[in-house]
């Protein structure tokens, strides 16, 4: 029964996805300026703000860890953190890809761009952390400690990547936003919410199977049945 | 038996984590002839060109020294996990919260050390030219190696006991530590090319911002990091 919903909200879910793609791909106009290349932002913006609320999700699962151990605000920070390093990755790759015909390069020295790229680079040590500690609770209580440091540091890189860039001239980008465009923006931040949550409630599940059997006694010692693993 | 009082009990520990650098020397010596191969690997890498070389002399100072934290800090945990040390400060009645402040401290002193050895360096070998009074320059040197030490004994901390340390402690260290890199390079410079803007100020302020976060974290998060 549980199963069954369960398949029937990711089929709905990857319907309205595929609608908020039509809309955003199809429906809205295009940029005057920009033309087609602008509706990559209905991807680019979602995705960059999933990230933002997945290292949100992971701040606040560490601190709460810390506070009261339990192998669930564990997996929920394994989890969330990373969401935000695979939607961060593809929503800076989109970002770049956008900005190569409409800035001109792919990258610029932005305070904004600058710390979403240093806030992966930390979060694949905070991944590489958790695969190179054996020890279960070690683990949780240095990721949390890991991840705490890592949130600390994303207002102070902002500010010191804003002065450092002070000298030059800061890129401009205005834009008229259309309604239609902010209805296909609203469609297609729902719908990245909507699979960022399927994807979220995924990977928590099996890296609390994981915790389990690393924390549980052999089932050889229980007397149920042998545990085939190298 | 009273307790002794963190203070206290960080000057104690201070004092050993000196004197354990002192009598082998191994460290400082490694870490000297490490920080010069840096520079002058920088200088090669560049070509040259004196002007781009002095211009780039402060970011260079602050590559070297933050590349040379990664073995002072790793080295400074390895002598307590050898033979099992920490878990013997750790029987001792004294609070974990002093065992961070002292190695703490120790490797920013170091670490300082270091970094005022390497200046005369930048001096003969870029031509370099202290344009802003000296007081500045250490200013920048003592906040900048603070702001290295703080997140740098946690992560020393953590690294040391896990698999592939070497790897992971810069993996963990050198993304958290780019606002104060930024912060005390930008302020070299200014020390060694003058400060027409009066820019200085606000980037000590920053590595002065980051130093208090990063330690008042490190006092909160050791306790934790080490218990069993």
């Amino acid at each position: 029964m549980r199963r069954g919903l369960e398949i029937a909200a990711v089929v709905a879910i990857a319907c309205i996805f595929a609608y908020a793609a039509w809309v955003g791909l199809v429906w809205a106009p295009p940029d005057r300026e920009m033309g087609d290349v602008q509706r990559i932002m209905y991807a680019h913006v979602p995705m960059v703000q999933m990230m933002l609320l997945a290292g949100t999700i992971n701040f606040v699962a560490s601190v709460l860890y810390l506070f009261r151990a339990s192998w669930k605000t564990d997996a929920i920070a394994e989890a969330s953190a990373e969401l935000a390093l695979v939607f961060g990755a593809i929503g800076t790759t989109l970002g770049a890809i956008w900005g190569r015909p409409t800035w001109g390069v792919y990258w610029a020295w932005d305070p904004r761009l600058t710390t979403v790229a240093i806030l992966l680079v930390a979060y694949a040590g905070y991944m590489a952390l958790r695969r190179f500690v054996d020890d279960p609770e070690r683990r949780a209580v240095w990721a949390a400690v890991t991840a705490i440091i890592i949130a600390v540091d994303v207002p102070i890189i902002y500010f010191s990547v804003k002065w450092w860039k002070s000298l030059h001239q800061v890129q401009s980008n205005p834009r008229t936003v259309d309604p239609q465009m902010v209805h296909a923006l609203r469609w297609n931040i729902s719908a990245f919410f909507l699979v960022f949550i399927v994807f979220l409630i995924a990977r928590y599940r099996i890296a609390l199977a994981a915790r389990m059997r690393e924390t549980t006694v052999p089932e050889a010692v229980q007397g149920t049945r042998q545990v085939v693993a190298s | 038996m009273r307790r002794p009082g963190v203070l206290a009990s960080t000057w104690v520990l201070f004092r050993k984590d000196l004197l354990l650098e002192w009598r082998s020397r191994a460290r400082i010596n490694a870490l000297v002839f490490f920080s010069l191969a840096t520079l002058l690997l920088f200088s090669f890498a560049l070509g040259p060109d004196t002007a781009l070389l002095r211009r780039g002399a402060g970011g260079y100072l602050w590559l070297a020294l933050l590349l040379s934290s990664v073995l002072a800090l790793g080295e400074s945990f390895r002598v307590e996990r050898e033979n099992s040390s920490l878990e013997g400060l750790r029987l001792v009645p004294v609070d974990t919260r002093a065992i961070f402040l002292a190695k703490g401290i120790a490797n920013a002193l170091l670490l300082a050390a270091l970094g005022l050895l390497l200046v005369p360096v930048l001096v003969a070998l870029l031509d370099v030219r202290i344009v802003l009074p000296w007081e500045r320059l250490l200013t920048i040197i003592g906040l900048g190696c603070l702001a290295i030490a703080a997140p740098g004994t946690l992560y020393g901390a953590i690294a040391s006991h896990a698999r592939a340390r070497d790897v992971l402690l810069p993996l963990l260290l050198f993304p958290i530590l780019i606002p104060a890199l930024v912060a005390a390079a930008k302020g070299t410079a200014l020390v060694f090319e003058g400060d027409p803007m009066g820019q200085l100020p606000s980037w000590i302020a920053l590595l002065g911002g980051f130093d208090i976060i990063y330690w008042g974290l490190g006092v909160v998060l050791f306790p934790r990091v080490i218990e069993e």
